[in-house]
């Protein structure tokens, strides 16, 4: 793995930490192969190339704080280069249109998923391909077309359900709890509901309180559900298929801010596995554990941090529900301290069960208590200043490495 | 109040009234299979923006024979589930369904296996028309591990795929979309079968109901929702919950049919009137004017919000069991004392079903944690050490 290395010749005079490397890397990231790539099955799985902003950032200069949807950038795409590039939105639909190809029982139910395209454009052009009865467009009503989509489910069809926004899916709540995640154990077995309920969910751009919900706190304690969260490109296409494959109830959690991320993904199909996190960064001092939207506010804070000498370890978790505790343990038996970066608020977010998991499997690799970063236990303020510091920023974590490595 | 109402109308169809009188020209046939028997109903259907079906139902002596002895299977197991609860080998809730037979067995007359059925939680014995056994039935009210769910469902969670049965439902109403949703997989893959999805009056002002009927209106499901409307829900009398308790009429634009859910032939009659009817033109709405002796469940005594005049009165005039009983004797199919005989055959059945059941051991400690998810395409639950978990229990 060739990695750029020079010396850190920034004026800051940040007290290095004993270790060996103190360098920076710039320009292309490599993700580092999950060790378990070849568990999976026949699919192939291939590394794809995440993109940086290269560039040093100049010392006291503030961070940006929309660290967001930033567009693969400087390295030139050669034409040679395999894979095509597309959008967040567009590998999703991509997936979900090979996995209708593929399977005649798949179809697809929300608002305006059909003749409008979706509201974020994930079933364009769908409803045209596969007609009326595959892509169906619902009345506003929530409850019952998520019933109707597990009913269907529970005989063998295997519905995606789309929530608009993923706070109005709390209207179905009663069907996602009772029906979908425990008729599979009550019925000693009997059913499979393989449901994919998906939809965008967090903190918006001044969306307002109640369309910047996290569900992912109300929805973890669902006993039979299984849910993962997509961040990139790359993971967003492979968790959708492997979520319309497994015979498992799927919450997939979009953001909706990163529909417009731009990646070259593989031409050739893959699928991820749905209980597995993803390394973004490897690094020896710290472990980071961040999923969505906060995965670019991590790495946008983890530049900093390598000015500064720090080395992090960053993990997308992408599976919110059963932890990947094998990677994350890993990560920990080799750092010993770990920072959770979420979106969550404070409050019985998924950062208040993953620390749990943590101090319960790995207390004693534990050098340090674990810094668990979330959103305030507040409704988002419409105001843009006020909202920005309702989530967690890249200068908070930051400061939070900081305190941990000290 | 109400008690009155049901009461009249039970003396609409008394005795002297024309249900006993046969009306085919072939009377006093043996039981032979050939024969055909017009039966008339107790009332004419009431329909809502639909014309009713014909009062005359045809029967069959065998089929008379069967009905009677598969309520009476029905309500001997129900009475049978108040002792056991009451010497608490079944616990939590326990909804009782005496009284109701009729709509159970009417229904699967009427219909296919693989048509669908899906109830709430008063489904022990739609269980049981469905080809569910007594054994697993009780063996699941006292969870044992042979139980249709494993023990691990309860009262309220009967479930069999293999004859289309969705269960079994606590929270009501909830059930009626998921039905709907049966129904648009019944469309989805061309089966052309229906699937009847069940509720009470009570269930019936539940919001996504309405939700789940607009969308199969405009989808044209197969779909029929069915009102088993034994006018209390629970404690409260449908004319306290309900502005309209008129529930057959409350689709608005999807047509309605109201039923004497107590004569199980009017029950066939509009099942197989309704399953035309939604198979060609989408979703309908039955209501079967029906009654529960029990009260909602064997925590409530049932007679604080009813009075005993009336469930007796009920038991007199409109029992479906002697409704049928009586037919048969009219009709001579067979003596009194053979039907006698029948009950004290289902009765020994019954037992030897609990005695069974009592000797089915409880699920082992390892199930608690099974079929929580089902094994498939790259499901695995790994622990930290990437074995499965297993748990074990203190």
């Amino acid at each position: 793995m060739a990695s750029l290395q020079m010396a850190a010749l920034l004026s800051a005079p940040s007290t290095p930490v004993a270790c060996d490397r103190v360098g920076v890397r710039v320009g292309t990231v490599r993700l580092a192969a999950s060790p378990s790539t070849a568990r999976n099955g026949g699919a192939l799985v291939v590394r794809s190339e995440a993109t940086v902003h290269g560039g040093l950032p100049a010392r006291g200069v503030n961070l940006i704080t929309h660290a967001v949807a930033e567009k693969a950038a400087a390295t030139n795409a050669t034409d040679s280069k395999p894979g095509h590039e597309v959008l967040l939105f567009e590998a999703l639909m991509e997936g979900l249109d090979e996995e209708m190809e593929r399977d005649p029982t798949v179809c697809v139910i929300g608002e305006d998923v059909g003749h409008y395209g979706g509201s974020y454009k994930v079933t364009k052009g769908l409803a045209t391909k596969y007609g009326d009865l595959r892509v169906l467009d619902t009345p506003i009503a929530e409850n019952s077309f998520t019933g109707m989509g597990i009913g269907a489910a529970m005989t063998g069809l295997r519905p995606v359900v789309e929530g608009m926004n993923m706070g109005f899916l709390l209207l179905a709540y009663n069907q996602i709890s009772n029906n979908c995640g425990m008729l599979h154990y009550t019925s000693g077995g009997q059913f499979k509901i393989p449901i994919v309920i998906r939809g965008p969910g967090g903190v918006g751009r001044q969306l307002g309180a109640e369309h910047s919900q996290r569900l992912e706190s109300y929805f973890q304690s669902i006993p039979g559900i299984q849910m993962v969260a997509c961040s990139t490109p790359y993971n967003a296409k492979g968790l959708m298929k492997a979520a319309i494959r497994s015979e498992n109830p799927v919450v997939l959690f979009e953001h909706v801010l990163l529909y417009n991320l731009k990646e070259r993904i593989p031409d050739e199909e893959y699928v991820l596995s749905l209980e597995e996190a993803e390394m973004v960064r490897p690094g020896e001092h710290v472990t980071i554990l961040t999923y969505s939207r906060m995965r670019y506010h991590v790495m946008q804070a983890a530049k900093t941090l390598v000015n500064k000498g720090y080395d992090p370890e960053v993990i997308d978790i992408r599976s919110l529900k059963p932890f990947d505790l094998h990677t994350i343990g890993n990560s920990i038996k080799k750092t010993h301290r770990v920072l959770i970066v979420e979106e969550c608020m404070r409050t019985g977010g998924i950062g208040a069960s993953l620390r749990a998991a943590i101090i319960d499997n790995f207390w004693d690799y534990l050098d340090g208590p674990i810094i668990c970063l979330s959103s305030q236990d507040v409704p988002t303020p419409y105001a843009g200043t006020l909202e920005d510091w309702t989530v967690v920023q890249p200068a908070q974590i930051v400061a939070a490495v900081e305190q941990l490595c000290k | 109040m109400a008690s009155s109402s049901l009461l009249r109308r039970a003396i609409s169809s008394a005795p002297s009234s024309s249900f006993l009188r046969p009306i085919s020209a072939r009377l006093f046939s043996s039981s032979s299979d050939e024969t055909v028997l017009s039966i008339e109903t107790s009332v004419p259907f009431t329909g809502h923006k639909i014309e009713p079906p014909s009062r005359i139902v045809e029967t069959s002596p065998k089929e008379l024979l069967s009905f009677f002895h598969d309520m009476a299977l029905m309500r001997r197991m129900e009475i049978a589930a108040d002792s056991l609860y009451k010497a608490k080998l079944i616990r939590g809730f326990c909804h009782l369904y005496d009284g109701q037979e009729a709509v159970a067995v009417g229904m699967e007359a009427a219909i296919t296996k693989a048509d669908g059925i899906i109830t709430a939680y008063r489904d022990h014995c739609i269980f049981l028309g469905r080809g569910g056994t007594l054994v697993e039935a009780f063996a699941e009210l006292m969870g044992r591990k042979a139980g249709c769910s494993n023990g691990k469902g309860g009262s309220m969670h009967f479930y069999k795929k293999d004859s289309r049965f969705y269960g079994g439902h606590g929270i009501v109403g909830a059930q009626v979309p998921l039905g709907c949703g049966v129904a648009f997989a019944q469309k989805y893959n061309k089966e052309g079968a229906v699937t009847f999805a069940l509720y009470g009056d009570g269930a019936a002002n539940q919001g996504q109901l309405f939700e789940a009927l607009n969308i199969s209106a405009l989808w044209d499901l197969p779909a029929i929702l069915v009102c088993e409307n034994n006018h209390y829900g629970m404690g409260t009398a449908e004319w306290r919950a309900a502005k309209s308790p008129s529930y057959y009429k409350r689709g608005d634009y999807v047509p309605g049919l109201k039923v004497d859910g107590m004569d199980a032939f009017a029950v066939k009659q509009a099942c197989k009137f309704a399953k035309e009817h939604a198979l060609a033109n989408g979703p309908i709405i039955l209501e079967m004017d029906t009654y529960r002796y029990h009260g909602h469940s064997m925590s409530d005594p049932g007679s604080t919000y009813r009075t005993r005049d009336e469930i007796s009165g009920i038991r007199q005039e409109r029992d479906p069991i002697e409704r049928i009983r009586k037919l048969i004797l009219a009709h001579d199919i067979a003596p009194a004392s053979e039907l006698k005989d029948t009950e004290k055959e289902i009765r020994k059945q019954v037992d030897d079903a609990i005695a069974q059941a009592k000797e089915c051991p409880m699920p082992d400690e390892s199930e608690l944690f099974t079929n929580v998810y089902a094994k498939g395409y790259g499901v695995e639950s790994f622990g930290p050490d990437r074995k499965e978990i297993r748990a074990t229990l203190p």
